[in-house]
């Protein structure tokens, strides 16, 4: 050995934490009743926006949202991108579609998958529905739903998305 | 140069677990009794909001940002948030009404702290170079600095216990006290010891809750129609984060905030020290030469309920609501963070008109 040390410039200080985490009480409603295959929203009082996933407050207006309401596995593409780089950790091999779906008696989008289409052809106010896994397979989870896939309605017009009832754009 | 003034305060019970709640609702009903208490409707309703929380708490990256969804940000407001206690989002927010910028301001401090295991989350927050990689916890560190003092002969157990019996009886005047009842310093030194020296009454619990305040100028206080208590100094002083080259019996970063903030212009009716261990609450009455004239921690202080990220801005809050009273005159609030008293705040409270 020498007795000449090399200047330390790095150290490892891997850092684990564990947590008890808690989604909060709005979500833990919602997930319960997405575990029965039930997708649920919350209504404003003040602006009747309805949100999914709640989170328990109107951003917009800083208020508690109390209402449930049910909705639909019907939505609307709102935005979407095709990632074609795989991410690590992400079993999806790419290309495939990441989209931001407005569901039927909702006003805010989430974000879930697209497949069973083509990815060229995918675009904003397509109609698309939820693929569920088989019953025995649901959790607390919005992995209940495989991915979205297109179905056969007429598109949403731009100005209404996100502004349609439970029943759809014909109701 | 525009006086600054508090016109409301309100603080969530301090619970050791606030169960499945997240921290938007946890927040929620805190600002909806602080907008109550001003006469106000929202945060549309103030110029400027700053909150004060960390994410290490949550275990989550930007988890803050979760907590604007409990404001109604729609119109956009102006918005600013601190990863450190909430006091330190008042001085943000000072700032601001100083510079002219704003003339009323929300500041709301909020901390979960049961998800995780708050002494070795508090050990990996503020330092992520020097100590970190050691995993010191927060307890351990206060442990070594009580055992300096009690081996310097500065201060003995019972004066320690003192504390604690005294923090446990003035919270039972507390209603969001979480550690409360009339305990003896017999009691106290009967218990066995933690992390030796300290015994589990020395150190604060564990606790989950929120805080929020309404600042105005003192020409906006006076507009809205509310009794106010101004704030005539605010200053903070940090110290290294080298454990080794601090003085841990003394503070002296805390000694020069509350001289900048004007501390000895008059007598000081009350104080609100925040000191998460008993020793700490003997070194900080020492560092600022309080006497008997002075009435400690009547809340019962962070040792009767601490919530992590917003009982530095209940300190001046609890001194807000001794003042209004008509129980002080005038009074002093300290907040701190990181190990051993590192980094210190002090801030000094005077009866406005109508308070
Ligand atoms: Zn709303």
């Amino acid at each position: 050995m020498s007795d000449e040390q090399d200047e330390i410039t790095v150290i490892n200080a891997p850092v684990y934490l564990k947590y008890n985490f808690t989604a909060g009480k709005a979500p833990a409603r919602y997930l319960t009743q997405l575990k029965k295959g039930v997708l649920t929203g919350q209504r404003c009082p003040k602006c009747s926006a309805v949100y999914v996933p709640p989170r328990g407050s109107c951003a917009s207006c800083g208020v508690a949202t109390e209402e449930e309401v049910e909705l639909s596995d019907k939505a609307t593409v709102e935005s979407f991108t095709i990632v074609s780089i795989p991410i690590p950790g992400n079993p999806i091999e790419p290309p495939f579609v990441v989209a931001n779906l407005v569901l039927d008696g909702s006003n805010i989008s989430l974000i879930h998958l697209l497949s069973e289409c083509v990815n060229e052809d995918v675009h904003i106010g397509q109609r698309v529905q939820g693929v569920w896994n088989p019953e025995s397979e649901w959790d607390y989870s919005m992995n209940n739903i495989r991915y979205f896939k297109p179905i056969d309605e007429p598109d949403v017009p731009v100005e209404k998305i996100g502004t349609l009832p439970v029943t759809g754009l014909e109701g | 140069m525009k006086d600054i003034a508090i016109v409301a305060y309100q603080q969530s019970d301090s619970v050791s677990d606030a169960g499945a709640v997240n921290e938007v609702e946890l927040i929620m009903p805190v600002l909806a009794r602080t907008f109550e208490q001003a006469g106000l409707n929202s945060a549309q309703d103030v110029d400027f909001v700053c909150s004060g929380s960390c994410d290490y708490l949550q275990g989550a990256a930007f988890a803050f940002v979760s907590g604007v969804d409990a404001l109604g940000a729609v119109p956009p407001i102006k918005e600013s948030h601190v990863e450190m206690d909430a006091a330190w989002a008042l001085y943000e927010s000072m700032l601001k009404i100083r510079m002219g910028h704003a003339d009323s301001a929300l500041i709301y401090g909020f901390g979960k702290s049961s998800p995780g295991d708050l002494p070795t989350v508090l050990s990996q927050q503020l330092d992520p170079y020097y100590l970190a990689p050691l995993w010191v916890d927060s307890i351990s560190l206060a442990a070594l600095q009580a055992r300096l003092m009690l081996d310097k002969g500065l201060i003995t157990e019972r004066d320690m216990a003192e504390v604690v019996s005294r923090s446990r009886r003035n919270a039972m005047n507390n209603p969001h006290a979480q550690l409360s009842g009339d305990i003896s310093v017999e009691d106290v030194l009967a218990e066995e010891t933690f992390l030796s020296p300290l015994r589990k009454a020395d150190c604060s619990p564990i606790s989950d809750g929120a805080s929020a305040m309404i600042i105005a100028t003192v020409d906006q206080a006076k507009a809205w129609g509310l009794p106010y208590v101004v704030i005539s100094g605010i200053d903070h002083c940090i110290e290294t984060h080298n454990l080794g080259m601090r003085d841990l019996t003394d503070s002296v970063s805390t000694r020069m905030a509350a001289n900048h903030a004007g501390m000895n212009a008059g007598k000081v009716d009350v104080a609100e020290l925040y000191a998460p261990f008993s020793h700490q609450e003997l070194i900080l009455t020492r560092a600022l030469g309080l006497d008997k004239e002075t009435q400690v921690n009547p809340s019962g202080g962070v040792l009767a309920g601490n919530l992590m990220m917003a009982s530095g801005l209940s300190r001046i809050g609890e001194v807000f609501n001794r003042i209004v009273k008509g129980e002080a005159q005038r009074g002093i609030a300290h907040a701190t963070s990181g190990p051993c008293l590192q980094h210190n705040l002090v801030t000094v409270l005077e009866k406005g008109e109508n308070a």
